[in-house]
């Protein structure tokens, strides 16, 4: 068993999408509208746009694409904190490669290299903490993203430093958690989505209890799922037979990975070190109470927003771009004005245009611009 | 004499003096360079490569003369290095033209620092891949400029070759109803590079595909003499040779994912990273479009040779629709995609 061949059988593929048209038909003879299922994740988009899955569903069937995509939903004006900290002589600047691409207000950590700021790319916390022994005479700042997926590794970087005492490695932290934002998003009123397709990756590491009050409190289905073609069309095939059961619940198709419980050492990792950062801003959501990670007082040395005495930066997204109806499932990429027309890929506007894993992004390059939602 | 080295010092390093222009670039050149690459390394040298046109002109009407620039990190790695790649990237350029290739020329630019051990493997695989070619190295330069000007080493190598009247291979040349072939696995330089860099502690047995292709090329045309395109896919990996032929000759390209040759370990290595192999250079890799008549004929021709035993079939012409040209690609669920280049190289994904 190679957990990856199998799971993009084709075969069990066209049974699933068989079921899924049975259900649909059934639930399409008491609904009119259509049955709109979110998938949290970017890295779901991505598998659904790679294998063309949104093209094989029913016609009463839509996916809208959610908020999941850590680099996506980077605001510009913390790329300018990370430029600004990154420029400094001192400063070697370690990240993640795809956030070197992302637009601030001024450019990219990309371009910021390209003018001398000495900007390296990491595969993990401990490359940058690597990088930190051998040049003591540097600081070494470690641009810290993602969701509840990479918050233990850097929170076990930073108590590896400090067991070190290594003075000169700092983190810009910028961990998010998914929790408060599908709550921020279900209390929209016009919120219009019928059910989830939970987020993998971030489960394995909290667990299945966190999702509760989406079922209980706002009665929608959710189903953690896996990556892979058939976990998808799986898990759309569970959500859809709680709606049309009329049941709401949590569930777990990816179980091959996601212990209900979580990962308790990771999730003790995580209280050790960071606390809740009140304000937070999601590039193409805006401020999302308590949505944010920051390092816990006792960590304050490891805080690269203290070392360097930053004044964070606020930019406003670009009013044209419609990130947010995007996000909330209110329409498809297209249907926004700067799809294609000044905001692609190359020259990202909007934050779903930045990442492989961003809606615009995966419409722009695997349904091409011409196409209509 | 290799081993008995007097001017230089056997296992010292580059300084700003073997750049200077007196006796240490004179036994550098003459100790390294010459050793390995000359004919005859006591005949005069003279500032200019000499090629007799009438030995030229007997092998075909078209001269063909290309250029590549050779940087890499590491210098050297599983499967070759910086000196394999110079030969063989210009050698292949030549031959994807259809031209016989017959002289190289190689410029190097060395920092201060550099180790004469790993110049002379260098040279060594320059000399070896050349051999392998049929190719002469016949001219070049040196400059050395001080450490952290340039990183180790860089080579330029140009080559010129020939033509012969049967043969018209563009990439504007695909026509509606035309098979695409490649010669073997995708993505194995590309992925044999990355994990060379060490930094991703993934432990593999990636060699790069860095390798002449002139020979094969000469099968197949041999088989199949009305070839339409051929490219070799370094940069950009397959993804930019389709994407450059769909404009250039405004067809759509139509791939059947299930039908590209990718090994397991650039699979796992791209599912960690979140790369796509069609995009991972290749540096002994082919694209060649052929009319549907010859197509079972190009591919037992690629794959009766030692370098395209894992030949497939990948795709088909069709016209255009919108009149533009695009690739598409169709993967074993029926799903089709668009594919579009990024505008710079793959950067692997967070999570």
């Amino acid at each position: 068993m190679q957990f990856v061949k199998e799971f993009r059988n084709p075969h069990l593929a066209e049974a699933l999408l068989a079921q899924i048209s049975q259900v649909a038909e059934r639930i399409g003879r008491t609904r009119s509208s259509p049955v709109t299922v979110m998938e949290v994740c970017g890295g779901h988009t991505h598998t659904i746009f790679r294998y063309g899955l949104d093209r094989r569903l029913p016609a009463n069937i839509e996916f809208a694409h959610g908020p999941g995509c850590p680099v996506c939903v980077l605001p510009k004006g913390r790329i300018e904190d990370a430029i600004g900290i990154a420029h400094r002589p001192d400063v070697i600047f370690a990240t993640f490669g795809d956030a070197m691409r992302v637009p601030g207000g001024s450019g990219s950590l990309l371009q910021a290299r390209a003018a001398g700021a000495d900007v390296r790319m990491v595969y993990s916390p401990l490359d940058a903490l690597a990088l930190a022994r051998a040049n003591p005479e540097r600081q070494v700042v470690f641009f810290a993203l993602g969701f509840e997926t990479t918050a233990p590794s850097t929170a076990l970087t930073v108590l590896r430093a400090n067991a070190e005492k290594i003075s000169n490695f700092t983190i810009l932290c910028q961990h998010i958690t998914i929790i408060p934002t599908l709550r921020a998003l279900l209390e929209q009123p016009d919120f219009n989505v019928d059910g989830f397709i939970g987020p993998g990756h971030v489960s394995m590491v909290i667990g299945t209890q966190p999702y509760a009050f989406i079922a209980q409190d706002f009665k929608r289905p959710l189903v953690v799922a896996g990556f892979e073609p058939l976990d998808i069309l799986q898990s759309l095939l569970m959500v859809l037979n709680q709606i049309e059961a009329g049941q709401a619940c949590v569930e777990n198709q990816y179980a091959r990975v996601v212990a209900a419980q979580g990962n308790p050492a990771a999730m003790a990792a995580i209280d050790r070190v960071y606390e809740v950062r009140q304000a937070c801003e999601w590039r193409g959501l805006g401020q999302i109470t308590g949505s944010g990670l920051q390092l816990r007082p006792e960590w304050s040395q490891f805080d690269a927003e203290k070392r360097f005495a930053m004044q964070p930066h606020h930019l406003a997204d670009l009013e044209q771009c419609r990130c947010g109806d995007v996000l909330t499932g209110r329409i498809k990429p297209p249907q926004c004005q700067a799809f294609g027309r000044g905001c692609s890929p190359d020259h990202p506007s909007g934050a779903l245009m930045v990442s492989s894993e961003g809606a615009c992004a995966a419409y722009y390059e695997y349904h091409g611009v011409g196409e209509a939602a | 004499m290799p081993g008995t080295l007097t001017g230089i010092g056997a296992n010292g390093r580059i300084t700003l003096a073997h750049g200077g222009g007196g006796s240490a670039m004179r036994a550098l050149i003459e100790e390294v360079f010459l050793a390995a690459f000359a004919q005859d390394p006591l005949a005069p040298q003279e500032d200019q490569a000499r090629l007799d046109l009438a030995a030229l002109a007997q092998q075909g009407n078209r001269l063909a003369f290309t250029t590549d620039a050779f940087v890499v990190e590491p210098l050297e790695f599983p499967g070759g290095n910086i000196g394999t790649l110079a030969v063989c990237g210009t050698v292949n350029d030549l031959a994807v033209g259809g031209a016989c290739p017959v002289a190289l020329s190689a410029a190097f630019v060395l920092a201060e620092g550099l180790e004469l051990a790993v110049l002379r493997r260098v040279v060594e695989a320059m000399a070896q891949s050349a051999a392998q070619a049929g190719v002469s190295i016949v001219t070049g330069d040196t400059k050395v400029v001080p450490r952290h000007a340039c990183d180790g080493l860089f080579v330029t190598t140009s080559g010129v070759g020939v033509i012969r009247p049967e043969h018209n291979i563009s990439i504007a040349a695909g026509q509606p109803g035309d098979v695409v072939l490649v010669n073997g696995s995708l993505g194995d330089h590309g992925a044999a590079i990355l994990c060379a860099r060490g930094d991703l502690a993934l432990q593999t047995h990636l060699q790069s595909d860095c390798a002449p292709l002139n020979g094969l090329v000469d099968a197949l045309l041999c088989a199949v003499p009305d070839v339409r395109c051929m490219r070799d896919a370094t940069r950009g990996g397959v993804a930019g040779v389709l994407t450059e032929l769909a404009e250039a000759s405004n067809v759509l390209v139509t791939v059947n994912e299930a039908a590209l040759p990718v090994h397991p370990e650039v699979e796992g290595v791209c599912e960690i990273l979140g790369l796509d192999p069609l995009f991972l250079a290749n540096e002994g890799k082919l694209v060649a479009v052929v009319p549907a008549s010859h197509a079972a004929r190009a591919l037992a021709a690629l794959q009766g040779h030692p370098l395209g035993r894992n030949a497939a079939i990948i795709g088909t012409l069709q016209a255009s629709a919108a009149g533009q040209g695009a690739v598409h690609i169709v993967n074993e669920f029926g799903g089709a995609r668009v594919l579009t280049m990024p505008s710079g190289e793959q950067l692997p994904r967070i999570c």
